[in-house]
């Protein structure tokens, strides 16, 4: 326990950036993710990196996609309605290619909403980041230390993929303060010969473009990334379980949701109710085949999350709508209770399996 | 050990300073911990919290709907939160500030003029630390021995002439 600190989400979370190698940073102030500006505009210059307050989020996510162009490692983060702002950059990193850390520390919405934590941004991260085929690497932290682990992780995986990994965690995550281990590891080299750092006359022109206006070849550009999506969806999922192995009702959720039924889970075991927790780590590429699993002994499901109900579409689709699927959700900065939770838990143990 | 903790005040009472103590006094004893802060408007000027909890066993929400232990440093936050403390638990409030008694006859109160002593002795700032030296007595969570070291941790290096007025307060909340 004695190299444990004491630290925000937000601070280890750029802590573990600066460890992975990640020298350069853009991004614009937005509660509740400014933590991580804030820190990194400390940090970064006694590192020798580059912290840089964009004039905007558009401007922010553009440097990002310069800097991943030139094969070095970039982070920016924002809160959810600066993650809109970036969805423009997201497709052209995804057209191009490209390796990049995003960040969203979620908070309510639509529109500015409110600055409390969300997770409403779930179909933006996991379908619609951009225009066009493509996806992201998507991965939800639920505990402080998950917040330094997974930016680590998401850099490796970003690398290996050159593709833009996101870390989508809510506003309770980056604002929380637990103990956390920052013993990461070592940083692993990826092949970077694709990157655009001047030919020194020495070798062709490399070239970072999404541009092709012959359809033929731009359909393959899609095939050829779909394959390598298909490859990480064997590859690289992941995700956590408690109590699910024998359990009756199995409850899917992630990030402060996954908390809080962690409690419920715990309590519905003490009234003689098997429940048990599947928390996706990676919500894309999502845990299909462990929910599908799970489905063969659970007569229930419960999603619970901090939306009106997105991750719930994941689950139908995964278990083919084999069994119900019951929501349990607050919205607009509010966070389920564990006695909420609980009665789902509840109602889900009494009538699942009777529609199935 | 399982204690969840509500700590409640005007913004600039210090209110966030406490949780982190209680934290980190946690982490150096080798429990686990959360801290969850309010965070938005009602910090500027209005009534800001945290939670805190510290248990054996890893803990799942970070959320504290129910504290066993409420500290209220204001009027308003003994009127929001005095009837979420759990039966059987725990309310430290500043009777220098708060010119009302609990009504639960369920929980243990403790009234500490906590900012008028502060005020008397000449660091009006730290009431917080006076009502958080008696909660640890009257909770008895941490060996004494430890509360030192902690505080010593917890102050930031910029902070270190404070380091000793912040001792000087634990103690006397300790000895009321």
């Amino acid at each position: 326990m004695a190299d444990k600190v004491l630290m925000k989400g937000n601070e280890a979370l750029a802590e573990a950036a600066i460890m992975a190698g990640c020298r350069h940073y853009f991004g614009y102030p937005i509660t509740p993710q400014t933590e991580v500006a804030a820190y990194l505009a400390k940090r970064m210059p006694k590192v020798g990196g580059t912290f840089l307050q964009a004039e905007s989020e558009i401007a922010a996510i553009n440097m990002v996609i310069g800097v991943a162009s030139a094969g070095k490692r970039v982070m920016t983060s924002s809160s959810s309605p600066g993650i809109s702002l970036k969805s423009e950059g997201l497709s052209y990193l995804a057209g191009c290619d490209l390796p990049a850390l995003v960040v969203n520390v979620q908070r309510g919405g639509p529109g500015l909403g409110g600055i409390q934590p969300s997770q409403s941004d779930y179909f933006h991260a996991t379908r619609g980041a951009g225009h066009g085929d493509f996806h992201m690497l998507v991965l939800a932290p639920a505990s402080v230390q998950e917040m330094a682990s997974l930016v680590f992780k998401g850099f490796d995986l970003a690398d290996k993929y050159r593709m833009t990994a996101m870390i989508l965690a809510d506003g309770t995550m980056g604002q929380m303060m637990e103990p956390v281990s920052l013993d990461m590891g070592e940083v692993k080299q990826y092949d970077k010969s694709w990157a655009v750092t001047g030919t020194k006359g020495a070798r062709p022109h490399n070239i970072v473009n999404s541009l092709s206006l012959l359809p033929e070849e731009l359909e393959q550009w899609n095939l050829k990334r779909y394959e390598k999506y298909a490859e990480i969806e064997k590859n690289e999922v992941m995700y956590d379980s408690f109590m699910a192995e024998d359990a009756d009702v199995i409850v899917v959720s992630f990030g402060v949701g996954a908390r809080v039924a962690r409690n419920a889970i715990v309590e519905a075991r003490a009234k003689g109710i098997k429940a048990g927790l599947i928390r996706p780590i990676t919500l894309w590429p999502f845990p299909k085949q462990a929910l599908k699993a799970a489905a063969a002994h659970a007569k229930a499901f419960v999603s619970v999350e901090l939306s009106m109900g997105q991750m719930i579409e994941d689950i139908e689709l995964s278990i083919r709508c084999f069994r119900p699927v019951l929501l349990c959700r607050r919205v607009g900065g509010m966070i389920p209770t564990p006695e909420e939770v609980l009665a789902k838990i509840e109602e889900a143990d009494k009538t699942g399996g009777n529609e199935a | 050990m399982n204690v969840s903790i509500l700590i409640s005040g005007f913004g600039g009472q210090g209110v966030l300073f406490t949780g982190k103590f209680l934290a980190y006094e946690g982490l150096l004893e080798n429990k686990e911990v959360t801290w969850l802060p309010s965070y938005g408007p009602e910090m500027r000027g209005g009534t800001a919290s945290c939670s805190v909890i510290i248990s054996d066993t890893p803990i799942g929400s970070p959320l504290v709907p129910h504290p066993d232990v409420l500290i209220a440093m204001n009027l308003p936050s003994l009127d929001r939160f005095e009837d979420a403390v759990v039966p059987g638990g725990a309310i430290f409030y500043d009777s220098s500030l708060i010119d009302r008694e609990v009504r639960r006859t369920d929980v243990r109160a403790f009234g500490i003029p906590a900012t008028k002593t502060a005020s008397d002795k000449g660091f009006p700032t730290l009431a917080n630390m006076i009502v958080m030296g008696k909660m640890l007595k009257e909770l008895a969570l941490f060996p004494d021995e430890a509360i030192d070291h902690t505080i010593a941790k917890v102050v930031s290096a910029k902070h270190q002439n404070l380091l000793e007025l912040n001792k000087q307060a634990i103690q006397l909340g300790y000895g009321m």
